[in-house]
């Protein structure tokens, strides 16, 4: 019954990328560092649905557009557990996870009050010290951000 | 090194220090050459800090060369409003190279990532001061005629002590023995002794350095700073643990030195300036020698 509900609101689309398994609470997040609402193209998502790993999911379908790699890894810095779908003609032709990139350009907020990145209008540059857990190295002030506090920027 | 901005110490090789060293021990006996002649050097110093700036500045005007600037930043249009960004980008046209001091962490690697010249870091906020510690290493050669197997106290306020954190990363490029000498409020972040435990260094942590002082070939004095303590009582009962006075030296090696960043407030007793171990002012005499080093290595001109 659940699972119907789910197909029902999250309806199948015909070509673009699904990226499933999102914890819910980090739904916006992910919306928020994909840009997806600066894009025009037809999308939909559900959250608070029920899973069996997560307890409560998201999933996003986006119609029509396949992200980069590289713009789907900055995802893995919040939830390293999506799933990501390839659909053409409505048939899954790929399945993608992400990986945490090498370095994060934006995205991520320092967690030093005192860094010029959260002074002035200077977008946080990091290298990513440590993939499991996260922790990020500021290329400005070099102090440590780690997986407990990552704070995600909006998309502008 | 032609050319390159110099924000932190880890932007250095160990090569790298030993050739600002040598460069430094030439200028010692020849500070009077014109090589700067011809060049404006910007000191832009958006918090005070005297000792820093008068140390460039006077490298630059013993060197021929002329400074523009400022010693704080009420006087700058930062003041306005503008962004490090639009002043760097400006006073970049102005100049041969910029050096800064800026309160803000990371603003010396923003300001040398926008500038048209290379940026000498001259402190920004906790985060690094590269030519103090370059001064530290230079000290520490000339006095004891090597940098590697020496036994270094550093003493004080090791948790937030941003000269000791850095002079911990350059000593450990060579075959130190550290002692850590703090109040438990103020050790050392952990992060800095996996460093040394990867690298093999063997160290040692204290709360009180009178019994092992004679082992000492470096004593690094930093002050214990009130305000660094949750409880005031906590501060009055080590605050005398961490000064060091002209009795406790009696039994140190003749070779030892005592050198600090300054300014010194309490933590070492004024009966120690006389004494032929005391190092820390003719540590800032050095600060200019490593300082005219610096520059004219950026600037190509050695």
């Amino acid at each position: 019954m659940k699972e119907q509900k789910e197909q029902l609101v999250v309806s199948a689309i015909k070509d673009g990328t699904v990226i499933d398994h999102i914890p819910a609470r980090l739904l916006f997040n992910v919306i928020d560092i994909l840009g997806l609402a600066k894009i025009e193209n037809q999308i939909t998502f559900g959250t608070n649905l029920e899973s069996k790993k997560l307890n409560k999911k998201a999933i996003i379908k986006v119609s029509e557009v396949f992200f980069r790699k590289d713009d789907l890894d900055r995802i893995a810095l919040v939830a390293p557990q999506v799933k990501i779908n390839i659909i053409k003609d409505y048939e899954v032709v790929e399945k993608k996870v992400v990986d945490v990139p090498d370095r994060i350009e934006g995205i991520a907020k320092c967690v030093n009050p005192m860094c010029i990145t959260n002074n002035q209008n200077v977008q946080t540059k990091f290298e990513v010290i440590s993939k499991e857990p996260v922790s990020l190295k500021c290329q400005y002030c070099e102090k440590i951000t780690d997986s407990n506090n990552i704070v995600i920027l909006s998309h502008k | 090194m032609v050319g390159k901005s110099l924000i932190s110490i880890n932007d250095y090789s160990k090569e790298n220090y030993m050739r600002i060293l040598e460069l430094a021990a030439e200028f010692e006996k020849n500070p009077k050459q014109n090589l700067l002649q011809g060049y404006v050097i910007a000191t832009l110093f958006f918090e005070p800090s005297t000792r820093t700036r008068l140390s460039f500045e006077s490298a630059i005007n013993r060197l021929g060369g002329r400074v523009i600037g400022f010693a704080e930043a009420g006087i700058t249009s930062a003041t306005k409003g503008e962004s490090l960004r639009d002043t760097i980008k400006t006073v970049s046209n102005y100049c041969d190279l910029i050096v800064m001091r800026h309160p803000l962490e990371g603003s010396a690697r923003f300001a040398s990532e926008v500038s048209g010249v290379p940026v000498i870091n001259a402190g920004d906020g906790a985060n690094q001061h590269p030519t103090q510690t370059l001064l530290d290493l230079y000290s520490i050669n000339k006095t004891q005629g090597k940098l590697d197997d020496l036994n270094i106290f550093l003493v004080g306020d090791l948790k937030y002590g941003r000269t000791v954190h850095s002079l911990l990363m350059a000593m450990s490029k060579f075959k130190t023995t550290f002692n850590f000498i703090s109040p438990d409020e103020l050790k050392l972040p952990d992060e800095y002794k996996f460093y040394l435990d990867n690298l093999g260094l063997k160290y040692y942590e204290h709360k009180d350095f009178t019994e092992i002082i004679s082992r000492a070939d470096i004593i690094y004095m930093t002050r214990v700073q009130k305000e660094r303590f949750s409880d005031p009582i906590e501060y009055e009962k080590v605050k005398n643990a961490y000064v060091l006075k002209n009795r406790m030296l009696e039994n140190t090696k003749e070779t030892m030195k005592i050198l600090h960043p300054l300014p010194r407030v309490n933590e070492i007793s004024e009966d120690v300036d006389e004494n032929m171990k005391a190092y820390y002012f003719t540590q800032t005499l050095n600060g200019v020698y490593t300082r005219m080093a610096i520059i004219t290595s950026i600037l190509g001109l050695k």
